[in-house]
């Protein structure tokens, strides 16, 4: 539109359509872009919402039905998965959640532990601790993992679950300090200076302040720990041979190795529960995982 | 000595958790990795010293580690930047206070939040099954899906795409690093009359660096070290025709299922060469390309 078909031309004029204009091309933009996301999360999510179906459909309708209405309610599928394996899934949902519960518990005391020394603690060799600390950050878990297996096979510890949890409580996981430290540095000093002038030793200040006032970010380390215990799978495959110790990944591993028999819905079934807490967890504290990611950068 | 001791107690005594596991569960075990690669052993008998000879094994007659390598390169440098391009466009659509931002946001994060776990790698199966979901899609659309996962040329791809599927935390990083960029820069460019590509390549990139970067080191570690989905997806083995042999997959098989502790050794301390070497070699030309705010001065 050329300036001479305008009519009165005051700068006001001006600036009221060009702000008219963006707000126009805005607007069109908004519903361009939830056209976008709308699509795009309906990509995503229909993987999950197939898998739920399929733990509903008999066995011939499940392969390449693109469908997710079930051409009838097979609700057996659950009971049956329950006890498709030799061991039911009882014992492996209670074996999960022993080994889970205590890493987490674990993990958030021993990580507190070091990322209180490391943010409000003064001591010698604390930057190259602190170094070292952040350089794990980096090992891959193949690495320290036969070395590992054999101090373990050595304890005498192979088929038990102390090779799961003692890790835990000796604060393996620099994700979690590194997130606490993040966390602990923005409390103000003068808490601790004050607590300190008051003859609190430095475990009251750790139990009294700095812990009640970081519940978020020992929240955010629980509900990550939960959530990575809870779907470890390369932990247990490497120390757990006999299947009454089985946790639900390898209970469902199970499932693709005995194939032969079609089992297709009940192995969904179990899968929908095995995965049934993770979604609790993360549909109750999504604003605490989310914002645990954006501080952190956790994966 | 008992000002220094007094000093230093509370200190080494919270770290003391830390300290034993690092030494018995990080370092220990790292040396121990590099002593049991020189070596022959099997558990049962005690390691024999063999010298280089695992490494000069590996890198001139063994033909499964170079595929091993070449499929987890492949599989890095392919899902990676993918991974990476899909999150920043979701992001950017996300940005600027979109309605019912929350919604998309966990809707976005709920896979990689559910994509390590052994149900969604069961899922994966089916999907690209010959008769699965995915080829039923193809159908639709008339054309007609390979084998999946029994074709050495496609398999790769049902690992590739399930990463994808996981964008959601590069994703959250972004839309962060993305609120820290001023409007009114982009306000400004708007007056100069940029469309919308020049202003990503002006201003959004080069600002968005440092995050780009953070990202691009994540993402490519966590690819090095990705186990179960090919684990599951290839039954234990790397099959088809070793094509989704990862070097984690390979590593796992030779320490547990053939008990050659000490090769096994030494292909976790290539992979650890190789990460460091990745990770180094990111932080090295950072500075050739990133730019932090506040070094401008």
């Amino acid at each position: 539109m050329s300036a001479s078909t305008m009519p009165a031309q005051t700068t006001a004029d001006i600036a009221h359509a060009y702000r008219q204009e963006r707000a126009k091309r805005a607007k069109r933009s908004a519903v361009l872009k939830h056209i976008f996301l709308i699509l795009t999360s309906l990509v995503m999510i229909y993987p999950l919402i197939w898998m739920f179906a399929a733990s509903l459909k008999p066995d011939n309708q499940i392969f390449g039905d693109l469908g997710l209405w079930p051409s009838e309610f097979q609700w057996e599928n659950y009971s049956e998965g329950w006890n498709a394996l030799p061991v039911s899934f009882t014992t492996f949902f209670w074996n999960s959640t022993v080994v889970t519960v205590l890493s987490v518990v674990g993990n958030v005391i021993s990580c507190s532990f070091a990322a209180y020394a490391f943010a409000r603690l003064e001591f010698s060799g604390k930057t190259i601790w602190f170094a070292l600390m952040m350089t794990t950050l980096m090992i891959p878990y193949h690495v320290v993992l036969i070395p590992q297996y054999i101090l373990f096979l050595n304890l005498g510890w192979v088929d038990s679950y102390l090779p799961l949890i003692v890790p835990k409580f000796l604060a393996g996981e620099a994700f979690f300090i590194f997130l606490m430290i993040q966390f602990f540095r923005q409390l103000p000093r003068e808490l601790d200076e004050a607590a300190m002038i008051d003859g609190c030793s430095p475990f009251k200040i750790y139990w009294a302040i700095i812990m009640p006032l970081s519940l978020p970010a020992m929240a955010t380390a629980a509900i990550f720990s939960f959530i990575w215990t809870w779907e470890d799978f390369l932990g247990p495959l490497v120390y757990l041979n006999d299947m009454k110790d089985y946790t639900v990944p390898l209970a469902l591993r199970s499932f693709i190795s005995t194939d032969g028999v079609s089992q297709y819905g009940p192995m969904f079934a179990m899968s929908i529960l095995s995965i049934l807490p993770i979604l609790l967890f993360f549909i109750i504290f999504q604003r605490l995982i989310i914002r645990g990611i954006a501080m952190s950068g956790l994966k | 000595m008992q000002k220094f001791f007094r000093r230093n107690f509370a200190g080494y005594a919270f770290l003391s958790p830390w300290l034993v596991g690092f030494f018995l569960l990080a370092i220990g075990p790292i040396l121990a990795s590099l002593y049991l690669s020189f070596t022959k052993y099997n558990v049962v008998r005690p390691p024999q010293w063999l010298g280089l000879d695992h490494y000069v094994y590996m890198f001139q007659y063994d033909q499964r580690f170079w595929k091993a390598l070449q499929v987890t390169f492949q599989f890095v440098v392919i899902s990676v930047p993918l991974k990476l391009i899909f999150a920043l466009g979701v992001a950017m659509a996300l940005d600027k206070g979109i309605r019912a931002i929350g919604w998309y946001r966990a809707l976005f994060y709920l896979p990689s939040i559910l994509g390590g776990s052994i149900a969604v790698a069961i899922l994966w199966r089916q999907l690209f099954n010959y008769d699965g979901v995915i080829n039923s899609i193809l159908r639709l659309f008339g054309a007609e899906g390979p084998y999946w996962l029994a074709d050495p040329k496609y398999s790769l791809w049902t690992l590739i795409v399930l990463a994808i599927w996981q964008f959601g935390s590069p994703m959250l990083i972004f839309l962060a690093g993305l609120r820290a960029i001023p409007q009114e820069l982009y306000e400004a460019a708007e007056i100069d009359a940029a469309g919308p590509v020049k202003k990503f390549f002006a201003i959004t990139v080069p600002l968005l660096a440092p995050v780009i970067f953070f990202n691009l080191v994540l993402q490519m570690i966590e690819a090095f070290k990705s186990f179960s989905g090919a684990f599951i997806i290839s039954g234990g083995s790397g099959a088809p025709l070793d094509s989704l042999l990862f070097f984690t997959v390979y590593l796992y098989n030779e320490a547990f299922s053939f008990l050659r502790m000490g090769y096994a050794s030494a292909l976790a301390w290539v992979l650890l060469l190789i990460i460091a070497l990745f990770t180094a070699i990111a932080f090295w030309t950072s500075k050739y390309w990133v730019h932090y705010e506040n070094e401008r001065g």
